[in-house]
């Protein structure tokens, strides 16, 4: 089923109290072309909506969302004017998925590329296993968050709980707040030139006004990439 | 000759102790000269209870045979009915289990999926993504989505045939992936956006679910995705499959595939390999256990792999209420895994050098780990991975694949039936206690199943 355009706007709107998940999600699959702007109310919580988008269109969801909203993103702008459940934008490709509250567990967890902006805090395991996406979290971030994190950039705004960064392996993350405690092989290292500029970049795509000057960096001490008996490493 | 007093004192002490064998020795001189446990390839090397405990009764007077050689016996399996737009339609119950790309070569990937195409069958994908090679050859391919997520993408998952989500594996149920730094080359590296070289330990768990509720949604995730269009798999590692299964299908999965403890592993921790989990034959019962009670036996399909080798065991597994299996270290014997030569240009050429100098011999390798196999199975060095040609190794896998088959129908027509689905748990008996008492299938000449019934 369609959704309704709004012949001023161009803005095709859809209603989840009378459309469902699946048609909406086969709309934004099928029916869509680069430069549509598509909005969506009443999201109530529903799970993986938005999920698998692959065109550069705009979608604005009004609410709040469940599990794995704009999922595997690719091009898409993704805005949700509210909460995001557990696991927002998870492996995303491409395009930006902006959450303008707070966002749950694993948010942004294996995302290869694009930008995640959370303009509140997020929970545990953000950017777990992070593959080269970037995030930008306004507030502060859950105890594991960056677990496993391969490549990709996570800035930070406020404080990280514990094990930040555990077993990272190219990913850098900065932080602007305290860190409750670093994970297993991840430690602060001394902020570049370059570094500046990829926080003042991040910051300024997401819309933060933080002096890149305030943040920490934390790397990867590499120290877990070889098998070591010497190391006493627990395997 | 009498034994002289002295003759018995020499005897008893050179008494070998069973606790402290000299396989119990040699693991302790190596644990005590590294510091590390032992990381191999492929199963559990120790004897298990296993499909060979069991025979089929075959025909008699009470049931008539088939023709072997003019009555058809169907073979076609159909997987993923239940919520799936697209079921999985193979001409044979007989798949080829996930491997990696990393693990094996880009070559081999390619010779499994002409093989499997040749054959009517289907491949997987594993903990690397998904080649090129493998897609382009594959008819069928199933696209795993592992804790790791190396690769994993929404435009291979568009391109799969189904899609699986991995628990666990029956080498390691509870243990993550594991790929030594030789494996890393720059293209392994690249998929999976490592550091060349690393010692890599995937994850054990995913990143962004947890429970069983949570996997209810992520696979509503990944049918949204697909537009509902293709079957979803849950593979668990034998460990509680009794409940994994039950737990799976609440969840929503249209296909469950169970792997006993014999199952291979490209690397894993010995331990791990031989001390967690439960043998196949153990897994099979209380998977269809699980799916009877749920009446979702027929309607969910079950895949059951982990030391399966012959057509008798394909048969036994069917029997006991599978609907397909799944081959993971018989395809890579097929290939010539173990072998003392490997052939290129039409050649046989001596592997032996090559085994030697990985410590090992032809017959005893596990050292797929290293990278360095001998005849190019489980490599991703440039030399070694020539010695596989796609050509050759399709064929001899299909050719295993095809014997198989015979020997599956060869075993259904004995039993009388005109689709090896057919085959059902009344046409088995146990020859030992312990099979009659995990497959829940009388002992031979009795009718005792042990803890139903009494001798
Ligand atoms: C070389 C090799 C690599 C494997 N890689 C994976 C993998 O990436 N993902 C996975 O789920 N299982 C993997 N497995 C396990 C197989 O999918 C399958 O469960 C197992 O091989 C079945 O038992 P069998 O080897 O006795 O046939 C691998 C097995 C082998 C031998
Ligand atoms: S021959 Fe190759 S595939 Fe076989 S065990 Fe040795 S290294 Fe592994």
């Amino acid at each position: 089923m369609d959704g309704v355009m709004n012949p001023t706007t161009n803005i095709i709107s859809f209603d989840l109290t009378t459309t469902s998940l699946r048609d909406v999600n086969h709309y934004l699959h099928h029916q869509v072309s680069p430069g549509n702007h598509i909005d969506i109310h009443h999201p109530n919580g529903a799970h993986n909506l938005a999920v698998g988008l692959q065109e550069a269109i705009a979608v604005d969801i009004h609410g709040h969302t469940g599990y794995y909203a704009a999922g595997m993103n690719q091009l898409a702008s993704v805005t949700i004017h509210g909460n995001a459940g557990a696991g927002v934008a998870e492996n995303m490709m491409s395009g930006r998925v902006h959450v303008k509250g707070f966002a749950s567990v694993s948010a942004g967890a294996s995302a290869q590329g694009g930008l995640l902006v959370i303009d509140g805090d997020a929970g545990l395991r953000c950017g777990i296993s992070l593959k080269g996406g970037d995030i930008v979290v306004g507030g502060s971030v859950g105890s594991f968050s960056a677990f496993m994190a391969q490549a990709g950039h996570m800035v930070i705004c406020g404080d990280a709980g514990d094990a930040l960064g555990d077993s990272l392996y190219e990913a850098v993350l900065y932080v602007r707040g305290n860190i409750k405690s670093l994970g297993a092989d991840a430690q602060i290292e001394p902020m570049t030139e370059d570094d500046q500029a990829i926080v003042a970049n991040l910051l300024e795509q997401a819309g933060f006004s933080h002096n890149p000057n305030d943040f920490q960096r934390v790397a990867s001490a590499r120290q877990l990439y070889h098998w070591n008996a010497d190391a006493k490493q627990d395997y | 000759m009498t034994a002289s007093p002295d003759n018995v004192n020499q005897r008893l002490s050179l008494e070998e102790s069973w606790g402290y064998d000299r396989r119990m020795m040699n693991y302790i001189y190596n644990a005590a000269a590294h510091g590390l446990y032992e990381i191999r390839g492929l199963g559990a090397k120790r004897k298990l209870p296993h499909f060979d405990d069991l025979v089929f009764l075959g025909a008699s007077l009470t049931r008539y045979p088939l023709e072997g050689y003019r009555e058809k016996c169907l073979t076609k399996t159909i997987l993923g009915t239940r919520f799936a737009k697209k079921p999985i339609e193979l001409d044979i119950p007989i798949t080829i289990a996930g491997m990696s790309f990393g693990s094996l070569s880009a070559n081999v990937k390619d010779a499994l999926g002409r093989a499997a195409t040749a054959m009517g069958t289907s491949t997987t994908t594993g903990d690397g993504g998904m080649t090129q090679e493998e897609r382009q050859s594959s008819k069928t391919l199933v696209y795993q989505c592992l804790p790791s997520r190396y690769g994993f993408n929404p435009d291979d998952v568009r391109k799969a045939d189904a899609i699986e989500i991995v628990i666990g594996q029956g080498a390691k149920p509870g243990g993550g992936g594991m790929l030594l730094g030789q494996k890393i080359n720059p293209r392994v590296a690249e998929m999976r956006t490592l550091p060349e070289g690393v010692d890599q330990r995937s994850a054990c768990r995913h990143p962004d679910w947890t429970g069983p509720d949570d996997l209810t949604i992520k696979i509503q995730e990944l049918r949204e995705i697909t537009d509902w269009e293709k079957p979803i798999y849950v593979k668990v590692g034998a460990s509680r499959p009794y409940n994994d299964v039950k737990l799976a299908v609440h969840a929503g999965a249209d296909v469950v595939v169970v792997d006993g403890m014999q199952g291979g592993t490209a690397a894993t921790q010995s331990v791990f390999i031989e001390h967690v989990g439960i043998p196949t034959l153990a897994a099979v019962r209380q998977a269809v256990m699980a799916l009877e009670e749920m009446e979702m036996k027929g309607k969910v399909q079950l895949i059951v792999s982990g030391g399966v080798r012959t057509g008798a065991d394909v048969a036994k597994a069917i029997a006991l209420g599978a609907d397909a299996v799944s081959i993971g270290q018989g395809v890579l014997f097929a290939l010539g895994c173990n072998r003392d030569s490997y052939i290129q240009n039409g050649e046989h050429h001596s592997a032996v050098d090559d085994y030697t100098a990985l410590g090992t011999a032809p017959g005893y390798c596990h050292h797929c780990h290293t990278g360095q196999c001998p005849v190019g199975v489980t490599t991703q060095d440039a030399v070694l991975e020539q010695r596989l040609e796609p050509e050759m190794g399709a064929k001899h896998v299909k050719n295993y694949l095809q014997t198989l088959t015979m020997e599956l129908t060869t075993i259904a027509r004995a039993a009388g039936k005109q689709n090896i689905h057919h085959l059902e748990r009344e046409d088995l008996v146990a020859l030992t206690i312990e099979a009659a008492a995990m497959a829940q299938l009388p002992l031979a000449g009795t009718n005792w199943i042990p803890g139903q019934s009494s001798f």
